[in-house]
């Protein structure tokens, strides 16, 4: 019954993109998160100190144009004349920290140290500049030592790129698992289940269409949240076997419904089902990092975080999409979704209703 | 030629409930069965077993010469079964709802759109089924189980919940899906829904069949008196009963109601005394079929 596999399928997509609670918690909820952590912790790693200035300071003030630029990419700094006026600004936080030159080559730094990190920062910075401001007057142009950092991308992820494939993971989930349930739990309560029975139509079609509704929606989602994260404003920077996301994804969507199934399984409202579907899917959620990194939590909850099916999308996503690792790395997260989808699929169909007691 | 429906003998308990206890039945190809009785008579149920979405405990049944159970895909394109008028997907138009049932049946999209001119929605077909009336909604979902041109129909209390108007629209269409030569079974709790669509009406209560027939025969073998009406003040009631002794005779103060086995006897004299105001005659109905079978008031 090919016509009736696209025809249900029609007609499932249709009630879900006619649907705009349904739209709203699948897709614009989770990209409202991805928007809002994507843009509060956009700076976090490469923050500058800001600092004003109280009067004429030589360090800064003759620094010359070639150093400037690589000054400034650390260092912001604002020039105040009235001191007391600079003070207050450090002490309200609003700058990190103000300088002042005192006759004989005193600089003086005045921070708050209600910020210890940034206070730190800034003493370390001005520290440098003071010891190759000294170098400079010395005459010395090629110093002994010479310190240079770089950063390991691919162990402390930017924020975007750690939340794009947690947050996707939780989109697809919620996506799945509530459509999975509702399908399910409204059509038995409106008999529409019954209906079917009634039609040649075979079940694996009736299922088939859900699937295959479910795949696109996921799909779907996948788009939208790369297209968002990719904009320059957010930055993602996807690495080369991003596709072998795809697949995951796909797999991942199976698992997500049988789970969905299994909480529809159980409850005979709508009501119920978003419950238990919520009860579900927000500790999952969490407990699978798909909202921040699992790496501090305690070892007997990263045991519970490997049941579930969310943690392991999430880790196959992160590896292909952001850390750069190839389509081999994946196969055993695929395999492990592939497989909790068979089984819960097997619990949900033991348990399947056609109709209420 | 073998009835297009035969059921024999047919149980099926729920625990200690007998809600069909030894249901036989036969219907002819064209004919227009009513199954009648109070909630919980076992009407549904038996319909179910019929339709082949519940399996006997016991008992033989046969559609189109085929076993509905289990799930026999032959016969399932032959039959037409019409659910609540809720059974629809969710945010779909009357006419993509349509659509969708004719496509699982290979029914092509141009009959689907011929089916909603028959239920007279055509000016409803791109309105969300959320949003159609009550009886819009049932004439949808009468459509949905007709759009593959089922043999035999099976409507499970089609006009509940609608108003007269409604209720008379619908009646219409049934006599309209039964005069195509089509066999309609429908299960009701109305009387005179039953009275007024069916060849033969099946009597049901407490998982039995008590009766079943035509209706007018079913009223007729009651030989129920018939109850003759005219306005208070026509005849006296003393009067009344002395003319007829043989009658039960009441005056409420509005009417003077005389309850009579010879209706055309009492209706002469009353004529020649001319004490007909506001004359009313009403034969039994099958509201005294079922109290005369039950000993109980019929209540829906």
């Amino acid at each position: 019954m090919r016509a009736g596999l696209s025809s249900l399928s029609l007609a499932i997509a249709r009630g879900f993109f006619r649907d705009r609670t349904a739209l709203f918690f699948t897709v614009l909820f989770p990209l409202m998160f991805l928007v809002l952590f994507g843009g509060i912790f956009k700076d976090q790693t490469a923050s500058r100190s800001e600092v004003v200035q109280i009067g004429p300071v030589s360090l800064l003030d003759d620094i010359r144009p070639a150093a400037r630029a690589q000054v400034d990419e650390v260092l912001k700094v604002d020039r105040i004349d009235d001191r007391a006026a600079a003070l207050e600004r450090v002490r309200k936080g609003e700058v990190d920290a103000a300088v002042e030159e005192e006759p004989g080559g005193r600089i003086v730094l005045h921070y708050s140290a209600a910020d210890a990190v940034k206070a730190g920062t800034v003493r370390g910075l001005f520290n440098s500049l003071v010891q190759s401001g000294n170098l400079t007057r010395a005459g010395v142009t090629s110093p002994a030592y010479r310190l240079e950092t770089a950063q390991v991308e691919d162990e402390s992820l930017k924020t975007i790129q750690y939340i794009t494939p947690g947050l996707l993971g939780w989109a697809v989930a919620t996506g799945a698992m509530f459509g999975a349930a509702l399908t399910l739990v409204t059509w038995r309560q409106k008999k529409l289940l019954r209906r079917l029975r009634l039609s040649p139509v075979g079940v694996s079609t009736i299922a088939g269409a859900r699937v295959l509704v479910s795949i696109v929606i996921a799909l779907v989602q996948t788009a939208i949240f790369i297209g968002v994260a990719s904009v320059p404003y957010f930055g993602l920077k996807l690495s080369a076997y991003w596709w072998m996301a795809i697949p995951l994804i796909i797999v991942g969507t199976l698992s997500f419904l049988s789970l969905g199934l299994l909480a529809g399984s159980f409850s005979k409202t709508p009501e119920a089902a978003t419950a238990i579907a919520n009860l579900i899917v927000l500790p999952m959620a969490f407990l699978s990092g798909a909202f921040f990194p699992l790496e501090g939590a305690p070892p007997w909850l990263q045991t519970i975080s490997r049941f579930l099916p969310l943690r392991h999308l999430v880790d196959g996503m992160q590896a292909v999409m952001v850390r750069g690792q190839g389509p081999g790395d994946v196969l055993p997260q695929l395999g492990i979704l592939l497989g909790f989808a068979v089984v819960v699929s097997a619990i949900a169909i033991a348990l399947f209703r056609w109709e209420d007691a | 030629m073998p009835a297009t429906i035969s059921v024999t003998d047919l149980h099926k308990s729920y625990g200690d409930i007998h809600a069909v206890d030894g249901v036989s039945f036969e219907v002819d190809e064209g004919e227009f069965l009513g199954i009648l009785g109070p909630n919980g008579a076992g009407k549904t149920t038996t319909l179910e077993i019929v339709e082949g979405l519940r399996r006997a405990d016991s008992g033989q049944v046969r559609v189109l010469g085929e076993s509905p159970w289990p799930r026999n895909t032959r016969l399932l394109p032959r039959i037409g079964v019409q659910l609540q008028a809720s059974s629809f997907f969710e945010r779909l138009t009357a006419r993509e709802q349509i659509n969708t049932f004719a496509s699982l049946y290979g029914v092509p999209a141009k009959r689907a759109d011929q089916m909603l001119e028959t239920v007279g929605l055509v000016e409803k077909a791109t309105t969300r089924t959320e949003n159609l009336s009550g009886g819009q909604a049932q004439r949808l979902s009468i459509a949905c189980a007709l759009v593959h041109d089922p043999d035999v129909v099976f409507l499970d209390e089609p006009t509940s919940g609608l108003d007269p108007q409604g209720r008379r629209n619908l009646w219409d269409l049934l006599r309209d899906i039964n005069r195509q030569g089509r066999t309609v079974v429908l299960t009701t709790h109305y009387l005179d829904e039953a009275e007024a669509l069916c060849d033969r009406v099946a009597i049901m209560d407490l998982g039995k069949i008590l009766e079943i027939g035509p209706p007018a025969s079913l009223v007729r073998g009651l030989d129920a008196p018939t109850r003759i009406s005219v306005e208070t003040g026509a005849a006296s009631e003393e009067e009344a009963r002395s003319l007829f002794p043989d009658a039960e005779v009441s005056d409420d103060g509005v009417s003077l109601t005389i309850a009579t086995r010879s209706p055309a006897a009492v209706l002469s004299e009353l004529a020649e005394r001319n004490a007909l105001h506001g004359l009313s005659v009403k034969g039994a109905t099958l509201e005294d079929v079922f109290l005369n079978l039950t000993g109980r008031e019929y209540r829906a």
